[in-house]
C-alpha cells in the first residue's frame, strides 16, 4: 500500500491491478480492493473511533461510532447519509471525509459517543479497564465534554459470572458484539449471545451451558470497555501501575506471543500480543491465565544437598551445591562410574537445551541424553533427526491458513496446540479448507474444524496413513499439509508411513510436539543419536566439526540411551547418576519404573522450579528459573525461534544454562567449564554451531505392525492430555481449572448399550495394574476403542493403568460399586 | 356531483359471504391470473409486472418488477442456488392496517399472487412471514394454502405446467423489527430478528444465503390482477410515477375508519369525504400519511396527492398509506411520546443511536408531557433526532426521528408549553377518546 499526498508529485505506486485509489481527508491512497475505509484511513494516520470493529472479526456495523462522510461514492454522487467506515469497502475514485476534515462526520461521531455514555455507569475509578479503555480514550478524543443527560441510567445487577473465569458487568457493556462474535467466529464456542432487545439488550449465556471455552479470555481483552473482567485479575491492578514485557507462552509448542504485566515483582496478568505471523491476537486461556504456578509455596528457594548423616535435603550455597554435583557427576562419568544419563524434559529454552546437550557430551562424555518425557521410539528419534533437527522454518501458520487440505495424525489441535487450532478454524471458515483427522473419534475441537475423521484405533495410524495415499476423497496433494503429533511415536511404522505419504502426494509435513521446548531440544541435540543442528552422533565428520567448534579433542561416539533405556539401566543399577531437568515421572511411559529408577540410581541431580517427585529423591537439587525469570528462545512447531526476555528479576533461581556452567566450572578436570555462563552467551555459541551442511540422518524405515487385537470385553485404549488438566503448570489458578472439560470415558453408543449404561453413568477401565472410574460419554468412536484423558480430574491414567494409547484395557459398568466421591467430574482411581 | 373514486380490486370480494374461501374467490374470477401466467415464460411475467409500474406497498415504494429482475438467473454462482419468495406479512407499523384485513378477508388473493410471483422468479419454495399475534389471520391463511394445495394450485406440477411450488406460512413472534426485510430473514432462519449487513443484498444472498425476493403482502396480492387484466389496465390508474390502485387505511378521529381502495394520487380530502369526515364536531389537526414512521402533516396538506411524489414533495413519505387522523383534542406531545415509546420498545438494540436515543427521548418526552420540560429540551430532542436519523443501522430509527422532528416542526408551541403545563391539562385526554362526548372536559389521564 502506498500513500501519496494529494498535492505532491505522487510517489510511484506499485502497479497492482487489485489496488483501488481513493481520497481520504484530501490524501490520495491506494489500497487493495475490498479494504475497509476504516483501515485505509489508518494508513494515512487517521484513527476513526470505533467499538465494534475488530480487524479479525467479521464486520457488523453495530456501534455506529465510525461514521464518516462520503461526498463521492466513486460514481460522482455523494452518499446521502454518513457511512459506517468499518463496513464500507473502498471504491475507485471514492472521496471520504473523516472527523479530521468533515464537520458532519465529527458531529455524527460525537452524537454516537454521547448516546453510548448515556447508559454507561462511568465507574472508571473502580474499573479494571480504566486507563486502557477505548471508551474512555475515545470519549476524550471524540466526545463532548459535558453530558446533557439528566435522567436515571439503566441498571443491571452486577456482575454476573458467565464462566468460572469471566464476569460480565452489563452496565458497562456497549453491546459491540465483539465478545459474541469472537466466541462464535474465532473460537467456535457460541456459548454467549446477545439476548433481549432495545436498551435491555445484553450478552447472555445459556443457563444450562456455561461459557466453557478454552479461549474465553480473549473476549476480556477485546472488550472495548470494562464489561468483561477475569476473576483472577479483577480489581487487582491499574494498567498504569503495570510494567509490560513482551514474551512467549511457555505452555505449548505454538510460540504464541504474549505480554506479561507485572507490578512489584508479581505477574498480575498476561495478555495476547499481536503477532500476525503466529497467533494473530489470540491466545488460549492456559497461555493467558496459567502463570501462578511459578509462585506456589513449593518453589525451591535454595540449592539443596542431601546430608549424608540425616538423609535430609539441606539448604546450601550455590558453590557448595555445584561442588557436590560436580564431584559426584565426575565420579559417575569416570571409569567404572557407570555413566550418567540426562533427562531434559520438554520445557527448556533452546539455550538451556543446548547447554544440556553440550554438558552431556563435553562434561559428562556421554550421549545419554533425551528430552522425551513421554512415550517415544527409535523410529521417532530417527524421524526427528532426519526431518526436524536443524531444518529451520518449515511449514508456517500462513502456509496452514492457505492449505487446501490438512491431514492431522496423532494430534488434536484444540487440546494439544491451541493456536494451530484457531488458525485451522480460520482457514476452514474463510477459505473452505478441508481438514481430515486420523483419529479414533470426532473430538469437540475436530467438530469445530468440521473435520472428517478417518476412524482409526490407536495403533492403526501407520496403516491409515498408508491408505491415505490412495484416498480420492481426501485427495492430498502438494496443496496439502500433513501434521503429525508426537503421539505417533506410540505406533510403529507411523512416522515412516507419514513420510511416505508426504513423498507420494507432495504434501508438506509438519511435526507438532506438545511442549514449548521440544523443537528447541531437537535442534540442540538432546537425543541420544543427535548433536546440535542435525549433526548425528554416528557421523564422524559431524562429531569432528562440533568438537572443533567446542574446542575439545573428540566427542563421545557411542550412541546414547534413550529415556526408557536410561531409566531401565538406572533401575537395574547400571547407571552411576541421573541429571533430571523438569521431568515429572507421571508423564513417563512407565511411571512406576521411573520411580524405581530414581530411587535406585546412586546419584540424582534435579534441576527444578518446585518440589517434585524427583526433588524428593534427589541428592542435589538446584532451583532453576521459570520462563518468567529468565530470557531464552522457544522454537515453535514451525521452527520459528521465539526469543523472549526476562520479566521478573531478583529471584533466587538461576537459568539452567547458568547452573550447568556452575557445575562444569566446579569440575577440576575441565579447564574451560562449559564455555558460557549466560543465556546470551549460550545463544551466541549456538548460533555459531547452527550451520551444518554435512550429512543428515537417514529417514526411518520401520514396518507397520498390526495393533493389538482386543479380545472379548477388551478395548484399545486411546488417550491424550486435555488443554486444561491437572498439569502442575496450571496450579494456583482455580478459576481457570473451573473451565476444564469434564473427564469422561468416551465409548461408542453400541458399547454403552452393551454395558447397560447411559451417558453419565460411571464406567471402570481396568488393567492388571489397576483401574480408573469415570462417567461415560458417547462418541463416534469404534466399538473396540475407549478414550479417556491422560491427566484430568485426579486421574493419572498411566500410573493407574500402566497403560497408554494402543494398549488393551477392559471396560465395565461401575454401577453401585463406584466409590463415593468418584461421581460427577471427580474421577476416582483404584 | 361526487364521482366515487374508489377502485375496489383487492377488496372487491371482502364483503362477500365467506369471502375467504376458495369457492368465493374462484367464483369471482380468482386464479385466472395464475392460469394466464402459467402459459407465459417467467421472464414475460416479470416484464408484465415491470410494465404495470407496480411499486412496493411495504413502505419504500421500490418498483416490484425491477426487484424481481435482480434475482440472478444464471446457472452458476448465486443463480444456481434455490430462489425464494418471502412475503412480508409482519405488518406492525402503528396505524398500518391493510395486509392483515386483506389476508383475513381474501387470503387467496395473496396465495395466487405468491404462486405467480414465485413462478416469475423461479422459486420453488415461498414463505409468508405473518406477524405472530394475529392468530385468526394465520388460520385463514393456512386454510387458504391448504385449499390451494387441494385444488392443485400448489404442490407438484401445478395444473400440468411442470412448475412446482410449496408455500410455508410462518408465524413470527411479534417484533416490529422483523418487518424489516433482513431481520425478517434472520427470524425466518430461526435466529433473533436483527437487521443484516448489506451487501450482500437479499436478491443475491437472502434466505439461507440464496437469492430471495421479499415483498409486501399488498404488492404480491396486486400481481394476479395485473396478469389477468394486463399491465396497461393497471398503469392506466394512478399518477405518472405512482401507478395503480392501493389500499389506504384510515384510522383515528374519523367517522368511518377502514380500508379504502383507490388509485394512487387521491387526496386526504377526498378520502375523508368517503369516510364521513373527521369525527363529528371536530376538525383535523394532524395526520400521518403512511404510519407513525412518516413525518406528520396537517390540515394544510389536505389536497396533497397521496402518491409517492406528492407526499414526498410535502416533506413526508407515502409509507404504508396508513392515514391516522388526529383532531384538535389531541396533544401532539403525548402522541409523539406514545410513538417514541413504541420505537423504544421495538428497537432491536443492535445499534447505538436507535437503542440509546429512543430510550433517552422517551425520558425527555415524559418530562415534557408532565409540564416539567427544561428550556433545552426541544433543542435536545432535535439534536438527538439528528444524531439518530441516517446514523442508525436500519430505517427503524429514521421513523423515530421523523415523528419527533415533524411534531416539533408543526407544533413547537405544544413542546414549549411542556416546560410549564402538563399535556393532560392542555388537552384533557378523555376528549380524544374516540367515543368521548363532544363536551368532555377534565384533567384525567
Ligand atoms: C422497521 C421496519 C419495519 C418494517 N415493517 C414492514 C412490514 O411490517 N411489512 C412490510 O411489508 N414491510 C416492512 N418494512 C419494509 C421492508 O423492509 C421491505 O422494504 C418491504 O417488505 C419490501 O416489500 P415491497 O417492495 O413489496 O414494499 C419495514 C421496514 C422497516 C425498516
Ligand atoms: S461485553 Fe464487551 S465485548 Fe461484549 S458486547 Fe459488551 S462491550 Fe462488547
Ligand atoms: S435502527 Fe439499529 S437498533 Fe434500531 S432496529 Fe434498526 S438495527 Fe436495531
Ligand atoms: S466501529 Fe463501525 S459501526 Fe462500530
Amino acid at each position: 500500500m502506498t500513500v501519496t499526498s494529494a498535492g505532491g508529485a505522487g510517489t510511484e505506486v506499485e502497479k497492482r491491478d487489485d489496488l483501488v485509489t481513493l481520497t481520504i481527508d484530501d490524501v490520495e491512497i491506494s489500497v487493495p480492493k475490498e479494504t475497509l475505509v476504516i483501515r485505509a484511513a489508518e494508513l494515512i494516520g487517521v484513527q476513526i473511533p470505533r467499538f465494534c470493529d475488530h480487524p479479525l472479526l467479521d464486520p457488523v456495523g453495530a456501534c455506529r461510532q465510525c461514521l464518516v462522510e462520503v461526498p463521492d461514492a466513486g460514481n460522482g454522487r455523494p452518499m446521502p447519509k454518513p457511512q459506517a467506515s468499518c463496513t464500507l469497502t473502498v471504491a475507485p475514485g471514492m472521496v471520504v471525509r473523516t472527523q479530521a476534515s468533515s464537520p458532519v462526520a465529527d458531529k455524527a461521531q460525537q452524537g454516537i459517543m454521547e448516546f453510548l455514555l448515556v447508559n454507561h455507569p462511568l465507574d472508571c475509578p473502580v474499573c479494571d479497564k480504566g486507563g486502557e479503555c477505548p471508551l474512555q480514550n475515545q470519549a476524550m478524543s471524540n466526545g463532548r465534554g459535558e453530558s446533557r443527560f439528566l435522567e436515571t441510567k439503566r441498571t443491571f445487577a452486577k456482575p454476573i459470572n458467565i464462566s468460572a473465569q469471566v464476569l460480565l458487568d452489563r452496565e458497562r457493556c456497549v453491546l459491540c458484539a465483539r465478545c459474541t462474535r469472537f466466541s462464535d467466529q474465532i473460537a467456535g464456542d457460541p456459548f454467549i449471545a446477545m439476548i433481549d432487545r432495545g436498551a435491555l439488550q445484553q450478552v447472555g449465556v445459556y443457563e444450562h451451558q456455561p461459557f466453557e471455552s478454552y479461549f474465553s479470555g480473549n473476549t476480556i481483552q477485546i472488550c472495548p470497555v470494562g464489561a468483561l473482567t477475569s476473576a483472577g485479575y479483577r480489581f487487582r491492578a491499574r494498567p498504569f501501575d503495570l510494567v509490560s514485557t513482551p514474551s512467549v507462552a511457555e505452555h505449548d509448542a505454538c510460540g504464541a506471543a504474549i505480554r506479561v504485566d507485572h507490578r512489584r515483582g508479581r505477574v498480575m496478568r498476561r495478555l495476547s500480543a499481536d503477532d500476525p505471523e503466529v497467533n494473530e491476537e489470540w491466545i488460549s486461556d492456559k497461555d493467558r491465565f496459567a502463570f501462578t504456578y511459578a509462585r506456589q509455596d513449593d518453589r525451591i528457594t535454595h540449592p539443596l544437598v542431601r546430608d549424608p548423616g540425616t538423609g535430609e535435603l539441606q539448604p546450601t550455597s550455590w558453590p557448595a551445591a555445584f561442588a557436590a554435583a560436580a564431584t559426584a557427576l565426575t565420579r559417575a562419568a569416570g571409569q567404572d562410574g557407570g555413566g550418567v544419563g540426562v533427562l531434559t524434559g520438554g520445557r527448556l529454552t533452546r539455550e538451556d537445551s543446548y547447554a544440556y546437550s553440550k554438558f552431556a557430551r563435553v562434561v559428562l562424555g556421554t550421549n545419554n541424553i533425551d528430552f522425551r518425557a513421554r512415550r517415544h521410539s527409535a523410529e521417532e528419534a530417527q524421524f526427528l533427526a532426519s526431518h526436524v533437527a536443524g531444518s529451520g522454518l518449515g511449514v508456517t501458520y500462513a502456509d496452514l491458513e492457505r492449505a487446501r487440505t490438512v491431514v492431522l495424525a496423532g494430534l488434536d489441535p484444540e487440546e494439544e496446540a491451541a493456536t494451530i487450532f484457531l488458525r485451522l478454524r480460520k482457514a476452514v471458515r474463510k477459505n473452505g479448507q478441508r481438514v481430515f483427522a486420523v483419529a479414533s473419534h470426532t473430538s469437540r475441537g475436530l467438530a469445530k474444524l468440521s473435520a472428517t475423521v478417518l476412524p482409526t484405533a490407536p495403533g492403526g495410524e501407520a496403516a491409515a496413513l498408508s491408505a491415505l495415499g490412495d484416498d480420492g476423497e481426501v485427495a492430498l496433494d502438494s496443496g496439502g499439509i500433513l501434521m503429525v503429533g508426537e503421539r505417533l511415536a506410540t505406533t510403529p511404522g507411523a512416522y515412516t508411513a507419514a513420510l511416505a505419504l508426504a513423498a507420494r502426494t507432495g504434501a508438506r509435513l509438519a511435526w507438532v510436539p506438545r511442549r514449548a521446548g521440544d523443537r528447541g531440544a531437537v535442534d540442540a541435540g538432546c537425543l541420544p543419536g543427535l548433536l546440535p543442528a542435525g549433526r548425528t552422533v554416528s557421523d564422524a565428520s559431524a562429531r569432528a566439526d562440533l568438537a572443533a567448534a567446542w574446542g575439545v579433542p573428540a566427542l563421545p561416539s557411542t550412541p546414547g540411551l534413550d529415556t526408557d533405556a536410561m531409566l531401565g539401566a538406572a533401575a537395574a543399577g547400571q547407571l552411576g547418576a541421573l541429571v533430571v531437568a523438569g521431568v515429572d515421572p507421571v508423564d513417563l511411559p512407565d511411571p512406576a519404573g521411573a520411580r524405581a529408577a530414581l530411587a535406585k540410581v546412586p546419584f540424582l541431580v534435579s534441576m527444578e522450579i518446585r518440589a517434585s517427585e524427583v526433588t524428593e529423591r534427589a541428592d542435589v537439587v538446584l532451583p532453576v528459573a521459570p520462563a518468567v525469570e529468565k530470557s531464552g528462545t522457544f522454537v515453535d512447531w514451525e521452527g520459528r525461534p521465539r526469543v523472549f526476555e526476562q520479566v521478573l528479576s531478583g529471584g533466587h533461581a538461576l537459568p539452567d544454562v547458568r547452573v550447568l556452567a556452575g557445575i562444569a566450572e566446579a569440575m577440576t578436570h575441565l579447564s574451560r567449564g562449559l564455555g558460557f555462563r549466560t543465556v546470551e552467551q549460550a545463544r551466541a555459541e549456538f548460533a555459531e554451531v547452527w550451520f551444518w551442511d554435512g550429512a543428515r540422518a537417514h529417514a526411518p524405515a520401520v514396518d507397520a505392525v498390526e495393533g493389538p487385537i482386543p479380545g472379548t470385553g477388551e478395548f484399545v485404549l486411546d488417550t491424550w492430555k486435555l488443554l486444561i488438566d491437572d498439569g502442575r503448570m496450571l496450579d494456583g489458578e482455580p478459576y481457570l481449572l473451573g473451565t476444564a472439560r469434564p473427564a469422561t470415558v468416551r465409548l461408542s453408543a453400541a458399547t454403552l448399550h452393551r454395558l447397560g449404561v447411559v451417558e453419565g453413568d460411571q464406567v471402570t477401565l481396568r488393567t492388571q495394574v489397576g483401574s480408573v472410574t469415570l462417567p461415560a460419554e458417547t462418541a463416534d468412536i469404534p466399538d473396540s476403542v475407549a478414550w479417556a484423558p491422560e491427566h484430568s480430574a485426579g486421574v493419572r491414567l498411566r500410573s493407574s493403568l500402566g497403560a497408554g494409547a494402543g494398549d488393551l484395557v477392559t471396560v465395565s459398568a461401575a454401577g453401585g460399586a463406584s466409590a463415593p466421591g468418584s461421581a460427577g467430574r471427580q474421577g476416582g482411581q483404584a | 356531483m361526487i364521482v366515487d373514486p374508489l377502485t375496489p380490486v383487492l377488496s372487491e370480494t371482502w364483503d362477500a359471504e365467506r369471502s375467504w374461501t376458495l369457492e368465493t374467490y374462484t367464483d369471482a374470477g380468482g386464479y385466472r391470473g395464475l392460469e394466464k401466467a402459467l402459459t407465459m415464460a417467467p421472464d414475460d411475467v416479470i416484464a408484465a409486472v415491470k410494465d404495470s409500474g407496480l411499486r412496493g406497498r411495504g413502505g419504500a415504494g421500490f418498483p416490484t418488477g425491477m426487484k424481481w429482475g435482480f434475482i440472478p438467473q444464471d446457472d452458476e454462482g448465486a443463480g444456481a442456488k434455490p430462489h425464494y419468495l418471502v412475503v412480508n406479512a409482519d405488518e406492525s407499523e402503528p396505524g398500518t392496517c391493510k395486509d392483515i384485513p386483506l389476508m383475513m378477508a381474501a387470503p387467496h388473493t395473496l396465495v395466487e399472487g405468491v404462486i405467480i410471483s414465485s413462478y416469475a422468479i423461479r422459486a420453488s419454495t415461498a414463505f409468508i412471514y405473518v406477524r405472530g399475534e394475529v392468530l385468526h389471520v394465520l388460520r385463514r391463511l393456512q386454510r387458504a394454502v391448504q385449499e390451494a394445495y387441494l385444488a392443485g394450485h400448489l404442490g407438484a406440477d401445478i395444473h400440468g405446467s411442470g412448475y412446482s411450488l410449496d408455500v410455508i406460512v410462518h408465524a413470527g413472534a411479534g417484533a416490529y423489527i422483523c418487518g424489516e426485510e433482513t431481520a425478517l430473514l434472520d427470524s425466518l432462519e430461526g435466529r433473533r430478528g436483527q437487521p443484516r449487513l448489506r451487501p450482500p443484498f437479499p436478491a443475491v444472498a437472502g434466505l439461507y444465503a440464496s437469492p430471495t425476493v421479499i415483498n409486501n403482502v399488498e404488492s404480491i396480492a396486486s400481481v394476479p390482477m395485473i396478469l389477468e387484466r394486463g399491465p396497461d389496465w393497471f398503469s392506466a390508474m394512478g399518477t405518472e410515477k405512482s401507478k395503480g390502485f392501493t389500499l389506504y387505511s384510515l384510522s383515528g378521529h374519523v367517522e368511518r375508519p377502514g380500508q379504502y381502495e383507490a388509485p394512487l394520487g387521491i387526496t386526504l380530502r377526498q378520502l375523508l369525504d368517503l369516510a364521513g369526515g373527521v369525527r363529528a364536531g371536530h376538525r383535523l389537526k394532524f395526520w400521518t400519511p403512511g404510519g407513525s414512521s412518516t413525518p406528520i402533516l396537517t390540515d394544510e396538506h389536505l389536497d396533497v396527492p397521496l402518491d409517492y411524489e406528492g407526499i414526498s414533495a410535502a416533506g413526508s413519505m407515502l409509507g404504508t398509506k396508513a392515514l391516522q387522523i388526529f383532531d384538535e383534542t389531541t396533544s401532539v406531545v403525548r402522541t409523539t411520546l406514545r410513538w417514541v415509546e413504541f420505537y423504544k420498545h421495538e428497537s432491536c438494540g443492535k445499534c447505538t443511536p436507535c437503542r440509546e436515543g429512543s430510550w433517552w427521548m422517551v425520558q425527555v418526552l415524559r418530562r415534557l408531557e408532565a409540564g416539567q420540560g427544561t428550556a433545552e429540551d426541544i433543542d435536545l430532542l432535535l439534536d438527538m433526532s439528528a444524531n439518530m436519523a441516517g446514523r442508525s443501522f436500519c430505517a427503524l430509527a429514521d421513523g423515530t426521528s421523523a415523528c419527533v422532528d415533524s411534531a416539533i416542526e408543526y407544533f413547537r408551541d405544544e413542546f414549549v408549553a411542556g416546560m410549564t403545563t402538563p399535556a393532560w391539562e392542555l388537552f384533557p385526554y378523555a376528549a380524544s377518546a374516540l367515543h368521548a362526548p363532544a363536551d368532555t372536559v377534565g384533567a384525567s389521564r
